[in-house]
């Protein structure tokens, strides 16, 4: 079975904070990370080479420092890691993103599975998984929450609704993309990070994918982004004192009109 | 290179510096240096700069898909679950509505699915001018497949110039594949949508980075300009039984209807008091629980207040409760009337998943719990006493 996983580095939204005086991000010294959604991905992956053999490849596209984010994976289990990467690429939104991707995967030869997290925190937008199924033209099963059962042909998952989940079988290949609740991901073995630091890293530039010009980059992006502004942080309000039941009683009269 | 300072105009005052949300720019003599690995080409620094000293190419754009001024109307998908349609769809005809005066037009809803002439009235009456309704057994249940082949052949045969859709597990997977296939813009959980006055175009505000930052997005020159938006951002209009609406019954070559997913089965595990996306009030918990039985006194709060039950990512990792309740960055992101954060210290990844609810309710021991810098009331003490007072207040006030 050939797995390709879709990864995307991202800021460890913990540290990102706002500098008070300037009302920008704070960004130094910030530590990048693989998308916490991707680990459940690549975790999913490897998951399934053990069962039926086969290779996991990671895919991300990014700057080149995204290296790091493909060595991660491969140290955790997956076989073969591909940059995308090309100052061509820049400014592309998910339709571009979700284009350049999907060409990278058709020089990535056959393969039977796509696994992505359910989507970036940084952008949050959950468009790029469904984006590359789409561009491929092969049907997806989004916010997969567990593998029942698969084969070379066909895969049984299950898809968390917001009242429960559903249960769906789909040919292969296909694109998932998945939750947390799948799967616990592994810390990686001392061996995997040996093998990791040596592994070798394909770039895949815009050379090598010969991609439409009209259809990556900002060029390719039918959406623009004209302004970023910071939101008036949320600030604190009123910590009610007194006995237990004086704060009770205040605080029902605060809020009773809103629960009708 | 799309983007570069003009070295004699930079006169060195780092205001773009500041304004670049991607640290992408440096000083280096004196003069602005833009990192091109960081740079996201987002325009801030040329916004920012006073001198002009930022070139910013706009790049020839790919020729649009079509003639911008065919596109016309406001299209909102309904999406709709055992034939019943869902709130989210409500709120986006609203809002459609207001944009629609805005931009002269009207509002269709398109609604998917089998049986559902009962749901028509509701529409027109919560501002639907037209439905475009599409109805066959196969069609009963969400499938992404047969779902996009519908929508792409309507958007193609009427030409919407804006299409909304929900926030949704559905909307998501369903419109990115859309927006795909016609070519068109697509922004994701928008908190904002406008019409700009002069060039009638979607102005779609969404934020970013869990909400540490805003955009405005916009798209220009392809159509329909597509955007989701999530549950409890905007409000339904009154139901106007006055209001008379057009339908209009499509039907497709069984072909497009055809799925390479199947859906076998629909289990619903999840009972009353756990849709968080349509609560109006929550009551999560968190660490300071302290154990699964101690659910049950949120429980009862719930149950008084006719709320859903959330909770942080602690109480799900410690397996105190489903992680279907989980709110925050690997959980749900919520907005709800009210939200009740019970013995959750407040980390930012559980915040950015609730900060937009209305009124924030911390009760928690630590009064340096970061909680309380977001809470619209706080309430330091213990929750074993303060839940079960609170619970019983509540129930007298309704009382009377």
């Amino acid at each position: 079975m050939h797995i390709i996983v879709c990864i995307k580095q991202v800021p460890e939204t913990t540290e990102v904070r706002i500098n008070p005086e300037t009302n920008t991000l704070i960004r130094e010294g910030v530590k990048s990370i693989i998308n916490p959604f991707d680990m459940y991905a690549i975790e999913e992956a490897i998951r399934l080479k053990e069962r039926f053999g086969g290779k996991v490849s990671v895919l991300t596209m990014g700057p080149p420092q995204a290296d790091s984010a493909l060595r991660e994976a491969i140290s955790l289990g997956a076989d073969e890691g591909y940059l995308v990467c090309d100052r061509a690429f820049a400014g592309s939104d998910t339709w571009a993103t979700s284009y350049t991707l999907a060409g990278a995967i058709k020089k990535l030869g056959e393969f039977d599975l796509i696994i992505c997290g359910k989507q970036a925190s940084d952008g949050d937008t959950a468009q790029v998984g469904p984006g590359i199924s789409t561009h491929l033209n092969i049907p997806q099963v989004t916010y997969v929450k567990k593998i029942e059962e698969a084969t070379d042909k066909i895969m049984r998952v299950e898809r968390m609704m917001e009242e429960g989940f559903e249960i769906i079988q789909t040919s292969l290949p296909a694109l998932l993309t998945v939750v947390k609740e799948i799967n616990e991901p592994r810390i990686p073995s001392l061996r995997g990070l040996m093998r990791a630091k040596s592994a070798k890293i394909t770039t895949l530039t815009q050379k090598e994918l010969r991609l439409d010009p009209q259809q990556i980059g900002l060029c390719g992006s039918p959406t623009q982004v004209v302004k970023i502004f910071t939101p008036t942080p949320r600030v604190g309000g009123q910590i009610l004192k007194g006995e237990i039941s004086d704060i009770t009683k205040q605080l029902v009269e605060l809020i009773k009109d809103e629960v009708n | 290179m799309p983007i570069s300072i003009i070295i004699e105009k930079c006169t060195g005052c780092t205001l773009c510096v500041k304004a670049c949300p991607f640290d992408a720019i440096r000083m280096m003599d004196k003069k602005a240096v833009i990192d091109l690995q960081k740079c996201t080409l987002c325009g801030a620094c040329q916004d920012a700069c006073i001198f002009n000293a930022v070139l910013l190419e706009k790049l020839e754009t790919a020729a649009p898909n079509s003639c911008v001024e065919d596109y016309r109307g406001i299209w909102v998908f309904i999406e709709q679950k055992n034939s019943r349609v869902q709130s989210v769809s409500y709120e986006l005809l609203g809002k459609a509505q207001e944009l629609a005066k805005k931009l002269n037009t009207n509002v269709s809803g398109v609604l998917i699915g089998n049986k559902l002439e009962d749901q028509l009235d509701e529409l027109i009456f919560c501002g639907a001018d037209n439905i475009y309704l599409v109805e066959a057994p196969e069609l009963a249940n969400f499938q992404d497949e047969p779902y996009t082949n519908i929508l792409v052949e309507l958007v193609k045969k009427y030409k919407p110039e804006i299409f909304l859709c929900g926030a949704t597990n559905i909307g998501r997977s369903l419109i990115s594949r859309v927006a795909i296939n016609i070519k068109a813009g697509l922004t994701a959980d928008c908190t904002g949508l406008d019409i700009d006055p002069d060039k009638k175009i979607l102005l779609q505000t969404r934020p970013a980075f869990g909400g540490n930052i805003m955009a405005t997005i916009i798209s220009p020159i392809y159509r329909p300009q597509m955007a989701t938006v999530r549950h409890k951002v905007f409000a339904p209009m009154a139901a106007d039984k006055k209001r008379k609406g057009k339908i209009i019954k499509e039907s497709f070559d069984q072909a497009l209807y055809f799925s390479r997913t199947k859906l076998l089965d629909i289990i619903e595990e999840i009972e009353s008091t756990v849709n968080l996306s349509e609560a109006d009030i929550i009551v999560s918990g968190g660490r300071g629980m302290g154990g699964p039985e101690n659910f049950k006194l949120l429980e009862d709060l719930a149950h008084v207040l006719g709320a859903a039950i959330g909770s942080s990512r602690a109480a799900v990792d410690a397996g105190w409760i489903p992680y279907s309740h989980q709110v925050g960055q690997t959980g749900r992101t919520v907005g709800p009337k009210i939200y009740f954060a019970c013995g959750i210290s407040g980390q930012i990844q559980h915040l950015v998943g609730m900060q937009s609810s209305k009124i924030i309710v911390a009760i928690n021991k630590d009064p340096e719990a970061p909680i309380f810098k977001v809470a619209t009331y706080g309430i330091v003490g213990d929750l074993f006493q303060v839940i079960p007072a609170l619970t019983q207040a509540f129930k007298v006030a309704f009382r009377k």
